[in-house]
């Protein structure tokens, strides 16, 4: 009987040993928006700021982007025409890191890409570990701006609202990140 | 590190090539950030002005005010009014007046509400202990935004840990400029999945904590554990932020009682 205590108990750990592996690989705290291959909208800020650091504006990538079809093409809906917008929106986009905010559960950083004076993604590039997780099983989880909004050219805001309990440290890396845009 | 002021008013274009068309004309934005009651409070000002002074004393104003309320209202600091009225070391009299004004409002905000908002709450058979946390923001934000108001010729916005006001100050001429305010997706945090347009007003959003209720359902005592959010826009912070917390305690209910009885609110459910 004890030795099928053991073995139970033996299998047990190492079946906690098993799941938790992944986890723990997982659970850094920083995810650089690796999703944003597979959007556009993203990608068309992330081609120009991978470095991920302050407001590195990607002027200087103004020999690539002869066309001056900034204006209209941030507005174009959806993902589909991710391959246009990217190209034409490098030429004049600036990205903006907000305040890395602190949370129980570690830190928290958004940061935003402008365009032509308007805020064509968003882009959280610091998730507490907690919420890792959510944000993996949620292909969308790299923010985009709903299809509604972009499509009626409105996709810049000023501010931002939200749950303060649901996520603080978001809203208010999102709002510095607006503040110092001050589109 | 309590205030701090970024300025900011050449980068709306600075990136861009030279032969893009000038800026279209219009006022400049100057914006102030403070760290005040637990959070980031952002000022946004609209003016032809940037430069005048007169924006960082109406900034400062706000500041401070806010800093007072902290100060009154806090449940965090037990050197608040609220805190030493409740552990008996403050008489009712020496308090603060608006320690008196809040609980009315509370109360106010109780009927109106037919009791989807409650700021007295009872943890397992205890007294039940007075919590103003739920209104206070709103109203506090909203007060101290009424001292931009003051200063001629400007539009504003504050934005405070997820509650905004936007509005004029005196003789603004012309229509009234709009500001977009993103409601953050409450199932994928850090996303916008909707923006509200508007000149003057407020918005106030309610949601649940991702990792258990923080907000309480006063009919039941438990915790509503719901996704989603609540947003109401209309033209007081104070009774917007109240709305919100109801709707998302019931949104039907809190819909219809809002319709018979605040009807310049809006309800958004996400």
């Amino acid at each position: 009987m004890r030795r099928i205590t053991m073995w139970a108990a033996s299998t047990v750990t190492m079946l906690v040993l098993l799941f938790s592996y992944h986890t723990s690989t997982s659970a850094g705290t920083t995810t650089s928006a690796v999703a944003a291959a597979n959007d556009g909208v993203v990608a068309a800020g992330g081609s120009g700021s991978s470095g991920s650091s302050g407001s590195s504006g990607s002027g200087s990538s103004g020999s690539s982007s002869s066309d001056s079809s900034t204006s209209g093409s941030s507005g174009s809906d959806s993902s589909g025409s991710s391959g246009s917008a990217g190209a034409s929106s490098s030429s004049g986009s600036t990205t903006v890191t907000g305040d890395a905010v602190s949370t129980r559960y570690g830190d928290v950083q958004v940061q935003i890409t402008v365009a032509d004076g308007k805020v064509t993604a968003v882009d959280v590039t610091q998730v507490p570990w907690r919420d890792h997780k959510d944000q993996e099983i949620n292909s969308r989880a790299v923010p985009i701006l709903n299809e509604e909004a972009v499509s009626a050219q409105s996709a810049d805001i000023d501010m931002v609202s939200g749950a303060t309990f649901t996520s603080e440290g978001y809203i208010q890396s999102l709002q510095s990140a607006l503040d110092q845009a001050g589109l | 590190m309590s205030t701090l002021e970024i300025p900011l008013r050449a980068s709306r274009h600075g990136q861009q090539p030279a032969q893009q068309p000038p800026p279209p004309p219009g006022p400049s934005r100057r914006v102030f950030v403070h760290d005040v009651m637990g959070t980031a409070v952002s000022i946004h000002v609209r003016t032809t002005d940037p430069d005048d002074p007169v924006l960082d004393a109406a900034s400062e104003h706000v500041h401070s005010h806010l800093r007072r309320v902290d100060r009154t209202l806090s449940t965090w600091r037990a050197d608040s009014d609220l805190l030493r009225l409740q552990h008996g070391e403050l008489d009712a009299d020496a308090a603060h007046p608006w320690v008196a004004e809040v609980t009315e409002l509370c109360l106010e905000a109780e009927d109106r509400t037919d009791g989807l908002f409650r700021a007295w709450r009872s943890r397992d058979g205890g007294r039940p202990t007075f919590d103003p946390t739920g209104l206070v923001k709103g109203w506090a934000v909203s007060a101290a935004a009424a001292h931009l108001e003051e200063v001629p010729g400007i539009a504003f916005s504050v934005g405070a840990g997820g509650d905004v006001v936007v509005g004029t100050g005196r003789g603004w001429d012309g229509p009234a400029p709009q500001w977009r305010i993103g409601i953050e997706d409450p199932r994928v945090r850090g996303r916008i999945a909707d923006v509200v347009t508007l000149c003057r007003g407020a918005v106030a959003t309610s949601g649940a904590a991702a990792r258990g209720a923080h907000i309480v359902d006063p009919r039941t005592g438990a915790g509503v554990n719901r996704p989603g959010s609540a947003t109401v826009v209309g033209p007081d912070l104070l009774w917007a932020d109240v709305w919100a917390t109801a709707a998302f305690v019931d949104p039907a209910r809190a819909g219809r009682l809002l319709e018979a009885r605040d009807p310049a609110y809006r309800l958004v459910l996400l």
